[in-house]
């Protein structure tokens, strides 16, 4: 009972982001300061990950075929797929509801509790368009997180396949480029933008509406990454059956 | 002017404001007074549309708070000047930038002119150094000022403040309380201020109401209240040694 008043306080809170907009220019501002936090400072965490779990994952392939019957482009083949279906998409946002999320949560948790946000209200702001649309219009870059999460993590399954000796450059190149169905791609993307939208609003939904102190905030940042990663996963499982089923 | 009307507010089964009606007059400095715990705040919050009521009517120059859409609520609400109880700044912004949010958001001003009145707001409220400071870094009755300019750069119509001077020194709250009154009969602006203090009843107490138990119990102003009939009232007085001093040595002669 109490989850479906939630989902129902959601899609309202959705319909009051997109009315009454702030003024263009204070907007513009707002938007390039979330760009900043929530991509940009995300890029470094988002860089290393990928970079070695992308060895890792081609590692691991390697290492369980070495029957002489499959062949060496396997490796690469492996690691664009897992790669480009999962783990760029899903694996890197369930790292980021972590640290955008919980940013998130915790800077419009602590503006709650220390009635900054009456403050815009009583000056006739909408403080849900005030903080919560830039945050979403910010990470229409996510993508480009993605893509670079995509790139890194097979330019790093070819250093840890090439250099620990696995297989050649030329064989790993050739299994990147074998069988590549581009809608694996769009599916990809699709994804990215759906994690997006919900990586910047259910955070914010949880720091907005939440009660109490600081300890709440704590507690609320907490709740948020679990919610967060909780719908990233469920919303994973119906774009797949959607899409590639 | 602001009339209210058997204005109740409740949370959950506890009833905060049982029956308030009375009226704050423009180009005045109304006080609410009363010990802690007893509404203040929640009733400047009712005031302000931020707690909605459930019961009785608020009236802003003979218009129904509840009776206006969003759009006049925007409209009114650009009007006031809010100072809250814990100052309530932006945390991301300096002082500076706080204080010319509102000039930012609803003025058409060039970045001078924005920059010339908040540099003579915040000289009005005795804060000249701090501003490229940001909150964390300045101390607390200094985020009151700031909290202070914020609320009257745009020359709101109606000021509203919750405890504006609790934090700061006895001269600085001196400073504050002409401030807050100048700029009231300045601008005839509506004034509603909580406070405790009976250095700002007697500095500016022009319409006073003693909020005790969710009701009006006693309303004057920094004359009368010294002769008030209510017990109530003259216990919150002279709970100050100093007030009870003087009033012995008074009897005394
Ligand atoms: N959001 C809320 N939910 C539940 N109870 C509340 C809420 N806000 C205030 N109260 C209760 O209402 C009563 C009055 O609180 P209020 O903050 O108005 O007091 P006050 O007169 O401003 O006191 P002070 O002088 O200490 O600021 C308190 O008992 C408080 O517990
Ligand atoms: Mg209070």
């Amino acid at each position: 009972m109490k989850h479906f008043r939630e989902i129902g306080a959601y899609f309202l809170m959705l319909g009051q982001v997109f009315r009454r907009p702030t003024k263009g220019s204070v907007l513009r501002e707002l938007i390039f300061k979330e760009v900043e936090e929530l991509i940009l400072n995300s890029l470094g965490i988002v860089v290393f990950i990928s970079f070695f779990v992308g060895g890792v994952v081609s590692i691991q392939t390697a290492l369980n075929i070495d029957s002489p019957l499959i062949p060496d482009l396997l490796v690469g083949f492996a690691t664009r797929q897992s790669v480009i279906l999962e783990f760029a998409p899903t694996f890197i946002s369930i790292v980021m509801a972590g640290k955008i999320g919980s940013f998130i949560t915790s800077s419009i948790g602590s503006m709650r509790v220390t009635e900054q946000i009456d403050a815009l209200e009583v000056m006739g702001i909408n403080s849900l368009n005030y903080l919560v649309f830039p945050k979403i219009i910010a990470l229409l870059f996510y993508p480009f997180v993605i893509g670079i999460a995509m790139f890194l993590g097979i330019f790093g399954g070819w250093v840890a396949t090439v250099y620990g000796g696995f297989s050649s450059s030329a064989a790993f190149i050739e299994g990147i480029q074998s069988k590549f169905i581009p809608f694996h791609l769009v599916y990809a993307f699709i994804k990215s933008f759906v994690f997006a939208f919900i990586l910047a609003t259910v955070p914010s939904f949880k720091g907005y509406y939440m009660t109490g102190g600081a300890l709440e905030v704590g507690k609320a940042s907490t709740t948020a990454f679990v919610w967060t990663s909780v719908i990233i996963i469920l919303a994973n499982y119906v774009i797949t059956i959607l899409l590639l089923s | 002017m602001i009339r209210v009307k058997h204005l109740h507010k409740q949370f959950g089964e506890t009833s905060i404001l049982k029956d308030i009606s009375t009226d704050f007059q423009q180009g005045k400095t109304n006080l609410i007074i009363g010990g802690s715990g007893s509404g203040k705040t929640v009733f400047l919050k009712c005031l302000l549309g931020l707690y909605s009521p459930d019961g009785g009517q608020i009236y802003y120059a003979d218009r129904l708070l509840s009776d206006m859409d969003n759009n006049a609520r925007k409209q009114l609400r650009q009007k006031i000047g809010m100072v809250f109880q814990g100052g309530a700044l932006f945390d991301s912004m300096t002082v500076e930038e706080n204080v010319m949010f509102p000039l930012r958001m609803f003025t058409d001003m060039s970045h001078q002119e924005m920059l010339h009145q908040v540099n003579e707001v915040l000289s009005r409220v005795n804060l000249n150094e701090a501003n490229k400071k940001f909150p964390s870094e300045i101390s607390g009755g200094m985020q009151k000022r700031v909290a202070i300019a914020r609320a009257i750069v745009n020359n709101p119509r109606y000021l509203f403040c919750d405890e504006p001077n609790s934090g700061l020194d006895p001269k600085t709250a001196m400073v504050i309380d002409n401030l807050i009154m100048e700029i009231t009969q300045e601008y005839n602006m509506t004034t509603i201020i909580n406070t405790h203090d009976m250095n700002s009843v007697m500095e500016i107490g022009q319409n006073i109401v003693f909020l005790e138990h969710g009701c009006v119990a006693w309303e004057g102003d920094s004359t009368t209240i010294f002769n008030a009939e209510k017990q109530e009232v003259l216990d919150f007085v002279y709970s100050s040694n100093l007030f009870k001093k003087i009033r012995d040595i008074q009897r005394q002669k």
